[in-house]
């Protein structure tokens, strides 16, 4: 099986002019096979790389819309081994890079070297690490580099220069820039901090600079593409697969990736 | 009581100093399990305590407060009548916590940090909360330094510890009760740290017990060392030896630690901690991380931890709020797996007993926290005399961590004595209903 990185889509994007996006959706919401769903209708609605983020008891990066998601995954039965079939699941139906976003514990539970041996056969891209920095992470640069994988570690607005440098230095695929000091959650309106982060990341020499956290709608993104190479959208995602099922994140992908204005002009 | 299996190399404890480790790791533990967002914060931090260790104005400032504000030298009273009782006659003295400023030895740790949070220049504090004891010191530290102070408490914990809740609010802080998870301390303190996460530059995260990334378990731990320091004096003073025992409760570890620490080195005083074992450890309703916990990273630091298969947080239970936490500060697991320290669960029956015990003997109501303490050495004093050693010539200190007025109620109903028709607020919280159901 050839693996699709992020990386390999960040630059078809680059290619055509346009920033990559990046949706998450929970594991197992609000049931394995509708996650499965809901992320293939994500690709199908021009989302280039998916991020399906592991529900844990203590998610202290995630606002309230992530957390009671992954609390009903989890209240569902959710097990942590339900992610490689859910990775094989999308990746056997998609041409999109598949990335896991994980809080370590359960990583470290299963064992990394075990866990990213599975991970790698599921045809999984990498791992975006919310609460592993690099100074713990040598368990994590071995594995990776043993099976292939992206690394995504995250830098802040609070990071300083020494900071992105050193994070910058071991990540691959892509660096995740947290666009405000917060949670997960949507917002009105685009941080103006997270330029400053990109620019941060772009000049210790990363390649991939994506922006996450509080981005919702299209004009975000077109604002956050103008200087960065990918933007993440996660809370606005699982608020329509809550509300309104597969076909609404379908056509929330859809909307944010500028497809919905085509297909309208197409009819027009 | 088996000693866990904890399989770890064991370096020889004689060769060097184990007091005043500095992190950030205590063997295989801790470090810094936590988001790239609280790195700056926890830098910062780190190097405002490292520069204030080394202040002679800064210790001269602690040392007035913990003097002058919150009543130290706490006492070491002999405890004869609890010794002649129930401990067969081996010779008990309590390290009297309980008679600080707020109640408990959680006033050490807080006036420390909230002395740091101004140097720092922060103007808010924000702390989590279990049994409220170290929600009322940060209340009270925050109006003492002039901070706005915030504190997460678990839901289900403001309804068993109402009577804390208002002296918060009294002392004019902010209480916000948390409902998402288990609604428990460990969710209070994911919720302590999303509000940080947000607000970190006005604000320092005030934790309250030893555990947590790197510095705050060598950090909370200085400020407590005062605890063994004392005690390791007064008992030369009063009895002209070492103690062969040393003994705390452990919740997060921060008063065990404390105590601990004065006498590590002294190879020959044998130290127990003493887990919250809840209904009992064959069952599943505890919270003794050590016992039966293994090592995972929860809230910043690499340590014993209860989780499942997937590593998901079990839920911890207790009838003490301030034990009921599913993990350890990663100074214990490090003293755990070398041996130094013995840690043990005792059941909230056990617990119970004691707390009256107590009572009863010497006219002390103790927290229902440091009740796990005096179970334990209740145990231990028995097997150090069935194995053979002379009551008299054998002295044990026990870390009394914190008086018992905030748990009136629970034990009132634990033991049957609320009035029916009762109405009093502070005895009629789901805790006592709870209790009471027994
Ligand atoms: C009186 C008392 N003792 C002990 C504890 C447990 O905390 P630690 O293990 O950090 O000392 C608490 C916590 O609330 C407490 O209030």
């Amino acid at each position: 099986m050839t693996r699709v990185t992020s990386a390999q889509k960040i630059a078809a994007a680059r290619a055509e002019g346009r920033p990559a996006l990046i949706g998450y959706l929970p594991a197992g919401f609000p049931d394995v096979p509708t996650s499965i769903e809901a992320a293939v209708a994500l690709a199908e609605n021009g989302v280039d790389i998916i991020e399906i983020g592991i529900p844990y008891s203590d998610p202290v990066m995630d606002g309230e819309v992530i957390q009671a998601a992954t609390v009903q995954a989890l209240a569902n039965g959710f097990r942590v081994a339900d992610v490689f079939d859910i990775v094989a699941g999308i990746t056997a139906r998609t041409d999109a890079a598949v990335m896991v976003m994980t809080y370590w514990n359960p990583v470290l539970r299963m064992g990394v070297d075990e866990f990213s041996r599975r991970f790698a056969q599921a045809g999984g891209s990498g791992l975006i690490t919310p609460d592993l920095v690099p100074e713990e992470a040598g368990e994590w640069l071995e594995a990776s580099e043993k099976y292939d994988l992206e690394r995504v570690f995250l830098i802040a607005p609070s990071s300083t220069p020494e900071r992105v440098q050193r994070t910058v230095d071991v990540s691959s695929g892509f660096i995740y820039c947290v666009s405000l000091m917060g949670v997960t959650g949507a917002r009105a309106s685009v941080s103006s901090a997270a330029q400053a982060v990109v620019d941060a990341a772009h000049a210790a020499g990363a390649e991939n600079a994506c922006v996450g956290l509080g981005v919702s709608r299209r004009e975000h993104v077109e604002e956050i593409g103008a200087y960065a190479d990918g933007v993440i959208v996660g809370t606005a995602l699982v608020a329509a697969l809550r509300d309104g099922g597969v076909q609404a994140v379908g056509a929330l992908a859809a909307e944010l990736s500028g497809a919905a204005a085509h297909s309208d002009k197409e009819l027009a | 009581m088996s000693t866990p299996d904890h399989s770890a190399d064991t370096g020889s404890i004689d060769e060097q100093s184990l007091r005043h480790a500095s992190g950030p790791y205590f063997g295989a533990y801790g470090g810094r399990w936590m988001p790239e967002s609280l790195m700056a914060a926890m830098d910062e931090l780190n190097e405002t305590f490292e520069a204030a260790k080394n202040d002679p104005e800064f210790i001269a400032q602690v040392k007035d407060l913990n003097k002058n504000y919150s009543g130290r030298p706490s006492l070491l009273t002999e405890a004869k009548r609890f010794s002649a009782q129930y401990c067969d006659g081996v010779r008990i003295f309590l390290k009297r916590e309980d008679l600080n400023h707020t109640g408990s030895h959680k006033i050490n740790n807080v006036l420390g940090q909230a002395l740091l949070a101004k140097r720092m220049g922060k103007t808010r504090i924000i702390a989590e909360t279990g049994a409220g004891q170290h929600g009322v010191a940060s209340a009270t530290a925050a109006a003492l330094m002039g901070l706005e102070c915030v504190v997460y408490m678990g839901a289900e914990d403001t309804r068993r510890q109402a009577l804390n809740v208002a002296r918060m609010r009294l002392l004019g802080a902010t209480v916000i009760p948390v409902t998402v998870g288990s609604q428990t301390l460990k969710d209070a303190i994911n919720e302590a740290l999303r509000d940080w996460v947000a607000n970190v530059e006005n604000t320092h995260y005030l934790l309250g017990t030893a555990a947590g990334g790197a510095p705050f378990p060598a950090m909370v731990r200085y400020f407590h060392e005062v605890i063994g320091e004392e005690a390791r004096e007064q008992i030369l003073e009063q009895t002209g030896r070492l103690p062969n025992a040393v003994t705390a409760c452990i919740g997060g570890g921060s008063n065990a630690i404390g105590i601990f620490h004065g006498f590590l080195d002294d190879k020959d005083v044998a130290l127990y901690g003493f887990e919250a074992g809840g209904d009992g450890v064959d069952t599943d309703r505890h919270a003794a991380t050590i016992t039966l916990g293994r090592p995972g990273v929860l809230h910043g630091a690499k340590s014993y931890l209860m989780q499942d298969e997937d590593g998901q947080t079990i839920e911890s239970h207790s009838i003490s709020a301030g034990l009921d936490y599913p993990g350890v500060g990663p100074e214990h697991a490090f003293l755990a797996d070398i041996g130094r320290v013995t840690y043990e669960p005792v059941t909230d029956t056990e617990a119970m007993d004691a707390f009256k015990a107590l009572c009863r003997t010497e006219g002390i109501l103790p927290a229902i926290e440091s009740s796990h303490a005096l179970a334990g050495t209740i145990r231990l004093a028995k097997k150090l005399v069935a194995e053979g050693a002379v009551p008299e010539e054998t002295i044990i200190i026990v870390n009394l961590s914190g008086r018992g007025d905030k748990d009136v109620g629970t034990a009132a109903a634990w033991f049957d004595m609320i009035e029916p028709g009762a109405a009093d607020a502070e005895i009629t919280g789901t805790d006592a209903q709870k209790a009471q159901e027994k």
